[in-house]
This record gives structure tokens, sequence and C-alpha cells, in this order.
């Protein structure tokens, strides 16, 4: 028997190591993951740094395209300043959420908050929210400077600011945002890079009460998309702006955001913190989307899961009699003498940058098992068509035969 | 009917309801009444005395033989622009040399031309008083005020309209199938007929509807080549001016719904061509 | 083999793979010398041969006005064009309506009429005893037979080129843009002159280019509804036809040659000015 030695008071400690190893192998994440996760935590509560900003209130959101249900009674408060990650598959509903708060789509019933004031029925030009969208959307006949300066120009007379107080501004903003010496060029001049940065500036221009952007990196290469990421969450540690953005992407969500909000099929799946999301998935789907997953296949029966297949049980207390699944992380696998743990058969073994993937087969499981093993573990490494036996450190069990949501116990 | 209902939300982004009408209705009218309209008069016209005088003018050996004429001189044109068309644009994007730019803008030449001075050019080299003027008279043959001066002009107008469509959509679609076909051993003749050909296909039939449209209903041009002194047989075209100079008003506007025909039936299959095979034509779309 | 023969295979095979080079471009080249260059130079060749008699064509008053006539009402009728055009090809992309498709269809009718048919229609409609001249006549408002008629001959044939050349531009203008320029506070009003214009003008200016280009040298259409009294509603190409009936050869070359010659004057500075507006602009 094996005790499941997952902790909760030790997750914030463990988590940035374990994240960084999930990732490609980047190592070098943990250190800068465990300053940033300490900022993290504050601000993942009501913690604001922008002056005078204002919560957002999202309460009972149902929205239909024809017979799709995109949104199936969302409710979210999004605390000012806060950087929020809508996540989840495509028809999960997060893009729909993150329209209808701009404005761009009307719901079919629930309300939108800004602040104490109901905004559900506000237009776009009447909201003063920065979007910023995939593509970017710059407006491709006018320079960068003019690109920025179109919101503070668009102004009716009364509001609008002085000329040299427009001139004043942007410039100030196009520093900050590293790309004070692109102002004259045109968008076409531009790399990728360059007009997601020129985007969320002209967005910030107007100074508005949330920022929202649409799969903003999804259109660049992998390496400035990372470069990008570590940008968007400088300039948000800087300035403070509520923001909230949407991407299938999760090790960006995880990476960036104070917040994650997992999406499937129009509902909220968990609402929690990035090591919250990772660590203590509240279903099979949430644990599956985030990050690589194992999955056994078998049956539960007075708090011990036992794999179809194989003798060994594990512990988990809280789950019903019946059907489930257990889940482990390839990483949170360990090799064991014979007979400690599940037998399987060595069918691959691959060499990635960093690590050792070995693939394995389980009797009576239909999906393979990916296991991790570090370069230092090159020596104990072993070959395909070994039989082995490997345990796993760490996992969760959830009932259901498909990996549905299952409530526990 | 005017777009999906007016909700607050859309008025960041969309006119006013009672605007979009407006410019609707405008949109409506001004197409009838600038495009309808004339279409109603001919056949108004045509039919002022009725069905029977409808169908004399129809019928008269003179419409006759223009129709035969018309087809004969649009026939001969089609054919030897579309072997043009074909070989040029072969020529232009399935290789590199220097001087495609200059190519391209004498290949445009005629259709930026105006008609007359498409006839006038040939009157130049063919006329009484032309280059080949004593030559030709020397020899007793007759390209202007006859036949083969009316198909010389009809081909320089319609010269580029086969290439126009080729060239863009040959130019998207690059030398790699053919350069692929070749080296799986495949002659110069065996590559066009079963690796290109079957690409420009609707392109090609698209440029082929154009050019014998054009090459049916040129006026100008072949007026010009033909002189005051109509021949014994003209274009359809050059036959409503005849009916229309002689006051024979109900018999030209006859003849006219002839071309009106010609020109639904040429619109109707455009229209086919864009919306069927949209993605096998040009891109560039839009320009004539 | 000698070298000028291994020269030229070189030099096709540096034009690439495939084969029939020498044929297609050998074709296309006899073709177009042929029909395009040999005709066209015989027109500037005779017009060379005025000589001194060019000072007399450019001091002919039926010249002037005939060339005044023909730019004069080719532009007016592409500058009507170009506004309608662009109302026309922003309901049509924009909005959805039933017939929508008819219409649209309807816009490339009179590039496909032949231009007798257009010409004796006009003329049928616009005369004193026309559909619609009939109603404007007892108005003291004469259209047939003036500079008037000419122009508006030439906007219905123009008309098809100013549609077709803004629509593919409009319909590129994804909805982003809009939403972009509405989320920064702009009104429609704004949008539509800040955000959506710029990227068309260009498309315009290629519009009126075009329609302008055809209307100068527009016979067809024009010559049935214009007056043909010379001087006051005589245009260029049958000034042209005139001459040649005349046997003046040389003076019918030399007005087609002016002609061609404004023409492309014109159409050099449209291009520039579209090339500007098409760069963008720096406030």
């Amino acid at each position: 028997m094996i005790e499941n030695p997952i902790d909760s008071h030790r997750i914030s400690a463990t988590f940035p190591h374990r994240l960084a190893r999930d990732a490609a192998g980047n190592h070098a994440n943990v250190a800068h993951a465990r300053t940033r996760d300490e900022g993290r935590r504050s601000r993942a509560g009501a913690g604001s740094q922008k002056e005078g900003g204002m919560d957002i209130g999202i309460e009972g959101l149902h929205k239909r395209f024809g017979t799709f249900p995109a949104l199936r009674g969302v409710d979210l408060r999004i605390p000012s300043g806060q950087l929020l990650a809508l996540l989840g598959p495509s028809g999960s509903g997060k893009t729909t959420l993150l329209r209808t708060l701009a404005g761009l789509e009307e719901p079919d019933s629930g309300r939108i908050l800004f602040g104490e004031r109901d905004a559900t029925r506000l237009n776009l030009r009447e909201r003063n929210v920065g979007l910023v969208f995939q593509h970017y959307a710059l407006f491709p006949h006018l320079s960068v400077f003019e690109n920025v300066a179109f919101g503070l120009r668009s102004r009716k007379r009364r509001e609008r600011p002085a000329r040299a107080d427009i001139q004043k501004r942007v410039l100030e903003l196009l520093e900050r945002m590293q790309i004070g010496e692109l102002r004259e060029r045109l968008p076409d001049q531009l790399s990728g890079g360059q007009k997601q940065r020129v985007a969320l500036a002209r967005a910030m221009a107007i100074e508005p009460s949330v920022l929202l952007l649409d799969e903003p990196f999804g259109a660049l290469d992998a390496k400035v998309r990372i470069e990008l990421r570590r940008w968007l969450r400088h300039i948000h540690e800087e300035t403070g702006y509520t923001t909230v953005f949407v991407t299938h992407d999760q090790e960006e969500a995880l990476e960036l955001a104070d917040r994650v909000v997992v999406m499937r099929e129009g509902n909220i799946q968990q609402d929690g913190t990035p090591e919250q999301v990772y660590e203590e998935p509240a279903n099979a789907f949430v644990y599956d989307f985030l990050g690589r997953s194992n999955r056994l296949a078998g049956n539960v029966r007075g708090g011990m899961f036992q794999a179809d297949g194989c003798g060994a049980t594990f512990a988990c207390a809280e789950v019903a009699d019946g059907a489930a699944q257990l889940y482990a992380r390839p990483h949170d696998l360990a090799l064991v003498a014979t007979g400690e743990g599940l037998a399987a058969n060595v069918i691959d073994v691959r060499q990635l940058a960093g690590r050792y993937v070995l693939t394995l087969e389980l009797p009576q499981q239909s999906r393979v098992v990916e296991f991790d093993v570090g370069n230092d573990a090159r020596q104990a490494l072993p070959a395909r068509g070994d039989l082995v036996a490997v345990r796993p450190l760490r996992y969760r069990v959830f009932a259901g035969s498909n990996g549905d949501v299952a409530k526990k116990g | 009917m005017a777009g999906t209902t007016d909700v607050a939300i859309n008025q960041a982004l969309r006119e006013p309801a009672w605007l979009r009408w407006l410019l609707t209705a405008a949109c409506i009218v001004l197409l009838v009444g600038i495009v309808v309209l004339p279409l109603a008069v001919v056949a108004v016209e045509a039919l002022r005395q009725g069905w029977s005088a409808y169908l004399t003018a129809i019928a008269d050996p003179d419409t006759r033989s223009a129709i035969r004429m018309t087809l004969f001189v649009a026939v001969i044109s089609v054919v030897v622009n579309a072997t043009f068309g074909i070989a040029a644009a072969w020529a232009i994007t399935k290789f590199r040399f220097p001087g495609k730019r200059l190519l391209l803008t004498l290949i445009d030449l005629p259709f930026s031309v105006s008609p007359v001075v498409a006839g006038l050019v040939f009157v130049l080299l063919f006329g009484a008083q032309g280059w080949l003027g004593p030559w030709l008279k020397a020899h007793d043959i007759h390209i202007v005020f006859a036949t083969p001066g009316i198909v010389l002009a009809t081909i320089f107008v319609t010269f580029p309209f086969v290439a126009r469509e080729l060239i863009p959509l040959m130019q998207q679609q690059g030398p790699d199938q053919e350069e692929a076909a070749s080296s799986l051993g495949a002659s110069g003749w065996t590559v066009f007929r079963r690796v290109t050909l079957p690409n420009i296909r609707w392109a090609l039939l698209y440029g082929l509807l154009l050019c014998s449209a054009r090459a049916m209903g040129e006026f100008g041009a072949v007026s010009v080549v033909s002189g005051n002194i109509r021949g014994l047989t003209n274009t359809l075209p050059l036959q409503v001016e005849i009916l229309y100079n002689e006051y024979n008003y109900t018999a030209a506007f006859a003849v006219a719904t002839l071309l009106v025909l010609l020109a639904l039936i040429t619109l109707a299959f455009k229209l086919w061509l864009e919306r069927r095979h949209a993605d096998a034509l040009s891109r560039r779309r839009g320009r004539h | 083999m000698s070298i000028a023969s291994s020269l030229r295979i070189a030099s096709v095979r540096q034009a690439g793979p495939l084969p029939g080079l020498p044929l297609a471009l050998g074709m296309t080249l006899v073709w177009l010398g042929l029909i395009v260059l040999l005709p066209l130079s015989a027109l500037l060749l005779k017009s060379a041969t005025l000589g001194s008699g060019w000072i007399k064509v450019l001091h002919d008053p039926r010249v002037f006005a005939a060339l005044k006539l023909s730019f004069g009402t080719a532009f007016a009728a592409a500058l009507f064009d170009t506004i309608v055009g662009a109302l026309i090809a922003w309901v049509l992309v924009r909005y959805r309506f039933a017939g929508r498709a008819f219409f649209d269809a309807l816009v490339d009718l009179p590039f496909a009429l032949p231009t007798a048919v257009a010409g004796i229609a006009l003329t049928a409609l616009y005369a004193g005893n026309g559909w619609i001249g009939s109603w404007l006549a007892p108005r003291g408002i004469k259209i047939a037979y003036t500079p008037t008629g000419i122009a508006i001959a030439l906007a219905f044939v123009g008309l098809p080129f100013c549609v077709r050349t803004m629509q593919p531009v409009l319909q590129s203008l994804g909805a982003e843009f809009e939403e972009a320029a509405a989320s920064l506070g702009a009104t429609r009003m704004t949008t539509l002159r800040r955000v959506l214009l710029p990227p068309l003008l260009p498309s315009m200016i290629t519009g009126f280019a075009l329609a302008f280009a055809r209307g100068v040298g527009e016979y067809g259409s024009v010559i049935f509804i214009a007056g043909n009294i010379p001087r006051v509603s005589q245009i260029a190409p049958l000034l042209i036809v005139i001459k040649l009936d005349e046997y003046d050869y040389a003076g019918a070359a030399a007005v087609a040659t002016l002609m061609l010659a404004l023409s492309f004057v014109i159409l050099l500075l449209l291009n520039v000015l579209q090339k500007k507006v098409a760069l963008g602009r720096h406030d």
C-alpha cells in the first residue's frame, strides 16, 4: 500500500520547482518563479496597485449563439489590479466571456459591473476598456505614435487633452513600453512582437478600467512569445491595470497570471492561483488540461484505488466507490523494485533537451504512461523492451470512467 | 431586413438603422436608375411596334448575316488571343528573365487605348494612304473597309483579356508543380496538358468569356476600320448603328436586344464562375 | 556547338528548368510586335511626319474644343462615379438586404454591354421625348446632345470600374479595426473618417483613374447622345473619325497622339498621387 503524500501545506514551497520541471527542462525559471509567486500571492487577494481602480463583477452570464451555448451562467469577481487568465480549449467560452466584458457581445442574461456601475447595457465605446487583439489590429496607415494617440485624439473636444499633453503622454507611454524609437514607423515595418507592444500601448493610452487581451501572443514565434510574456508581467507590475487575458496555452497562463480561471463548455471548472489549479485540480479535466499527465483506469473500493490489470493499490480517501481514474505527472513517477509498484513494459526511450522520456505500456491500460527521468539518472536508464516497475510519488484520483467532473465523497 | 437587430451594444459599431435604410435605398435607386433603366428602354423600344415587327427585324437577312459575321470575328479573336494569352502567361509566370514589367505593360496597352485609336492605327497601316496601302492595292487585297480589317481591329482590342486573367493566377501558383512534373520525366506538352491546364481551366474560361463578350460587342474600333462606307456585311453593333442612323429605331433596338441578351448571358456565366470557382480564379478580382 | 548557340542555351537554362520558354516567349514577342507595337508605331510615326503641321493642329480650335470636352466630361463622370461608386460599394459590402446579389451583379452590366447599345439606350432615355428627357424638358433641362448627356453616358460606362476597385478593399477591412477604434472611444463618424476611409483612398483614386481613362477614349456609348456640333459637343474620338473621312490621316494621327500623351500624363500623376496616399500619413 502506498500513501498519498499530498499535503496542502507543502504546495507553495515545491510549486515553482515542479512547474519548472514540467516545462521543457527550463530550470532557470525556478529562482524567478519563487520571487514572483510571493508577489502573486499577495495580489491574488484584493490587493491593488492602481489608484482609484475598480473591481469588475460578472454575475450569471448566459450567452447562446443560435443553439450553441457559449456561456452557461458564469460568475466571477475580479479585484482591481489583478492579472487574470481565462484558460480553456476552443469552445470553452473564454473568448465569449472576454468579448462580453468588452461590449462586443451582448449577454442573453446576467450582469456586468464596473465598480458599482451596471455596465451591461453600455456599448463598446462607453465602456472604456482597452482591447488587444491576437492580430494586433493596428491601423495600417497611421504611425506607431498616431496609433497610440488615436484614443486620446478621438475624444470629444471638451474632453480632449491639449495637443502638447497628448504628445507628452504618448511619448512617455512609448518609452515605458520600450518602443520609443519606433514612434515614426508604420505597422507593416514592425515585427510581430513590436506590433503587440504598440497594441498594448494604444490600449493603455486611454487609461482603461480593464485591459482585455484576446490570445495576445497567439500569432508570435515561440521565442518571442516567451519574451513578451515576461515583458507583459513586468509592465503589469509597473502599471497595475486590471488585466484579463484569454489563452489556450496553459504554460502561458500558469507563468503569467495572478489567477487562473479554467473554463470548459461555458462553465468555470476551477478558479484559483496557478499553484492551486496545478497542484489541486478540482477535477480530471483541469488536471489533464494543465501540464502533461498520465492516466490509469481502475476502480476504487473502500478508499483504495486499484488500476486495471495491476495488483498495487493507492490510498484515495474521499473518492466514492466505483470506476475511477488515477492521474500522475510524468516527473512524479519513480522506478522501484519489481513487485513494489506497477509492472510496465518499456516501449520507447527518447532523449529530449535536459531529460529522458520513457514510454511505458501497462497491461490492460489503453493509454501509455510517460515517465520523465532527469539527465542525472542516465546510468540507471532502462532500455527498450525491459520490464520495470513504477510507482507515482504524487497522484490524484477522480471518480468516473472517462475523466468527467465528479464530485468527491 | 437590413441586418441584425439594432441592440444598444452595437451602436458603437454600426450606423443608426435609419441611416442604413437610407443608404441602401439610395444604392438601389442609383443602380436601377443608372443600369436597369437603359435595359428597360431597349426592351420597350424594340417592342414598340409589336411582336411581329420585332421578329421581322431579328429575322431580317441583314441581321442574320450580321450575327454570322459577329460570331465569325469573335471566334477568330478568341482563338488567337487565347493562344497568345496562354503562351504569354506561360513565359512570364514559369520563368525568370528581365523585362517582365515592360512586357506586362505592353500587353496591357490595347486595354488602355481608345477603341477609335485602335481602329485608327490599322487604317494608318492598311488604309489607302497607309504604309502598306499601295502594296495592298497593287495586289488587290482589301483589309480596311473589309472583313480582315474588322478581324484585326477586334483582335487588337481584345488582345489582353485572356492574358490578364491567366497571369495573376499562374503567378500565384508558381512553377513548383510544373517543375515537379518535369523532374518526373514528363515532356513539355504533357506538363502543360496534365498539370497546368487543370489548374487554370476556370480562369481560362473566364478570360475566354470576357474576350468573346468584348469581341462581339466591339464598336468603336470596328466602326473606324469599316469607314463611312459600310461593307456588305457588318457586325451586330455596326448594324445597330446603321439602322439607327436610318431612323429605323424599332429595328435598331430590336437588334440591340440580341446584344443585351448576349450581355446578360455573359454576366450570368461570369457570376456562376465567380461563385462556383472563386478559388480557382485569380485573387486579384475587381480589376477590369 | 558554336559559342552563340551555347550562350543561348545557357541563358535559357538560367531562366528556369521547364521547357517551352523559347517557343512561348517567341510567340509572345512576335504577336506583341505584330498586333500591338507595329500598329502603334505607325501612329507615332505618322504624327511625326507632320513636322511643322503640328502647330496648325495645336492651334485648331476644333481640336482644342474636342480635347477639352473629352477630358472635361470624363473628369466629371469619373468624379461622379467615384462618389456614387463608394456609396454603392459600401452598401453592397456592409449591408444585407433582399436581392443584394442581384444588385451586385448589376454593377457589371455597363462593362458587359456593347457600347453601341448603351449609346442608343441612353439617347432614348434622355432625348427630349425620352423617358427622363420628357420629364426634364418642361423644366428647361436639356440633356441629350449636350455635354451633360456625354457626361452621363461616360458615368454609365465608368461605374463598374469604381465600384469593383473599392469592393475588395472594403471587404478586407475586417471588423477588428472598427472594434479597436470604438474601444478607444471613437464615434462611428470618427471611425469612418480616420480608420476606414484612409485605406480606401488609394483604391478610390485607382477607380477614378480607370473610369477617367475609359471615359476619355469612349466612342460607342457617346456618339449617339453627343450633339457632334463642332467646338460644342464634339468629342475627340469623333474628331479623329472625321479627319479620317477627310483623308487627313496625319491630322487624325496628331489628335490621337495628343489624346494619348495627355492621358498618359494624367494617369502618371494619378499614379503618383495614389502611391503617396497609400504610404500613410504622419500627422
